[in-house]
């Protein structure tokens, strides 16, 4: 028996899309350490797709996982597409999570709007904000 | 290489206790309530076990009650207490901030009918300051309960100071000594205690077993009503086999303790002096008055479960918290007590080791350990913000 499913465990010792992209167009962070996880997702955009994605994350394995097959769930789609993920189904893709370890996937849904939302507002794009969908994007000015 | 070092947990049964266990089972299967001389025989060994246990502890056979283990014994002595407390209108219990929850939630249910519960601080090496408990001895104290040695990171209580200080105002004092029996001296009468707590599965003995010592005359009642077992005060078929394990467990931890005190404390000393070097990592708890085996850290920018993960990978079993909380998602109540913050309380780790462990095996922790704590910094993005300067280091 072992807590995690083997999607989680393999997406958690080989995380894909790991690091930084130095002049990213969008970034998002979420979570914070009072909590346990802290997510933070970088984006690179081309004609609305999201060319690049990578993600740093402190967390527990549920948390890496998650961020690690978020990333690869948009990575090459459209923002459009990006803005629908659900924690629901980063979960479903990893084969499931524990109840108690699904808030972690929370986090991955959120940095990923987070991450899109700032590429928005650099970039001074209009967006429609019941899109997000997130605690953290609703907070204007809350980004670092 | 695989390296148990989780004996705080539970630790690996000893071969004497797994053959006592099997034989009592085969060959003293009668119940000790029973009239008949197969009957008597198991009554024979229960209570020649009930003699050793007492011995060694200090204590007299009939102050001995065989229990299911540390939580049990930690839930009767406290609502014992409790309840003879409230008949005489005292309704406040005294305990530290660090202790077990099996000490921590049978009190919060108590606060919850209505009496007071006043945690003493622990301050960052993570002892009791017997003046502590003195500034908040009154009248309304019935019980004061504080552990003999912390499980997360093994710091070692004044029970001794702190009894005396209950018994100059006839106050109950329980200690939890589950963490410290069989691994440091431990007699009852030289603490002065009127209730401790004992397990077996933290010495080598079966899990499920355990033992408290209620001092003659103190109050005590049953948590567990039915037959007459245990002079009453715990009823249930006696666990003969695990009782038997138990037993000869203790005997061989007690008089193998000076040595392994001695190799424990070498290789524990090693371990704290190899993982200090990891950049921004931090020893919880006092380094001399700690357990032999006990090594608690704090990793500045990482957490816990994933860090207990990879060391899983590397064949390294150990623990982040206690494993009991694993499952919450709050750090450690103990971590916090002795002032780590959220952010650092999650990234601990505790390894606890055993008379098995060895030199070479130290010496893989230390190799792995940091490799991991490396490689996990290396995309945290807490840590990315301690380089650059975005965020203060805390320790
Ligand atoms: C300090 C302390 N008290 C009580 C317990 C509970 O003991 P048991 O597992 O025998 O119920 C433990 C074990 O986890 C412990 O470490
Ligand atoms: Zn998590």
């Amino acid at each position: 028996m072992s807590l995690y499913s083997e999607k989680v465990m393999d997406h958690f010792r080989n995380p894909r899309n790991v690091g930084v992209i130095e002049d990213a167009d969008g970034v998002g962070e979420v979570g914070n350490a009072k909590c346990g996880d802290i997510m933070k997702m970088y984006i690179k955009v081309r004609d609305g797709i999201l060319v690049d994605v990578k993600f740093e994350t402190f967390g527990c394995g549920s948390a890496i996982a998650s961020s690690s097959m978020a990333t690869e769930m948009i990575k090459g789609k459209p923002i459009s597409e990006a803005l629908t993920l659900t924690n629901k189904a980063v979960a479903e893709a990893l084969d499931g999570l524990p109840a108690y370890k699904m808030h972690c996937s929370v986090l991955a849904e959120q940095a990923v709007q987070a991450a899109i939302l700032d590429y928005y507002k650099k970039n001074n794009i209009p967006y429609d904000g019941s899109q997000f969908k997130c605690e953290h994007c609703a907070h204007d000015g809350e980004e670092e | 290489m695989f390296v148990y070092a989780d004996n705080a947990a539970t630790a690996k049964m000893r071969a004497c206790a797994l053959r006592a266990y099997e034989e009592t089972a085969k060959n003293f299967y009668g119940n000790p309530s029973s009239l008949h001389s197969c009957g008597q025989r198991a009554k024979e060994v229960l209570e020649d076990c009930r003699a050793r246990v007492a011995h060694i502890l200090g204590a007299q056979p009939r102050e001995i009650v065989f229990t299911s283990g540390g939580s049990e014994a930690d839930n009767q002595a406290i609502l014992s207490a409790a309840r003879f407390g409230a008949k005489k209108g005292k309704k406040t219990i005294v305990t530290s901030a660090i202790e077990h929850h099996a000490v921590l939630h049978p009190l919060e249910t108590l606060e919850k009918e209505g009496f007071r519960v006043v945690l003493l601080p622990v301050g960052e090496k993570g002892i009791v300051d017997p003046k502590d408990v003195a500034a908040v001895l009154d009248e309304s104290v019935c019980l004061c309960s504080v552990m003999l040695a912390n499980n997360e990171i093994g710091t070692i209580q004044p029970v001794k100071e702190i009894a005396a200080l209950c018994k100059e105002k006839h106050i109950l004092f329980h200690t939890d000594a589950v963490q410290a029996v069989g691994h440091i001296p431990v007699n009852v009468k030289e603490i002065g205690c009127d209730y401790l707590s004992v397990s077996a599965h933290k010495f080598g003995g079966p899990r499920g077993v355990g033992v408290l010592y209620a001092r003659t005359g103190v109050p005590l009642s049953p948590l567990i009503e039915g037959g007459a077992q245990e002079r009453g005060k715990r009823a249930g078929t006696e666990d003969l086999p695990a009782v038997a394990a138990m037993t000869v467990a203790l005997e061989e931890a007690i008089s193998e303790m000076p040595a392994a005190g001695k190799k424990l404390t070498v290789l524990r000393d090693e371990l704290i002096e190899g993982l200090s070097s990891i950049p921004h990592s931090a020893l919880n708890g006092d380094k001399e008055k700690r357990l032999p085996g006990n090594v608690s850290f704090c990793f500045e920018g990482i957490e816990g479960e994933s860090l207990l993960l990879l060391l899983d990978d590397k064949g390294v079993c150990a623990s982040s918290g206690s494993a009991c909380t694993s499952g919450s998602l709050d750090p450690s109540h103990v971590l916090l007590a002795i002032g780590r913050v959220h952010d650092v309380a999650h990234g601990s780790l505790r390894l606890t080791l055993g008379m098995e462990n060895t030199e070479e095996e130290i010496k893989y922790l230390l190799k792995v350990i940091p490799e991991v704590v490396e490689y996990l910094r290396g995309f945290s993005p807490v840590w990315r913000d301690l380089k650059e300067g975005k965020r203060q280091y805390i320790l």
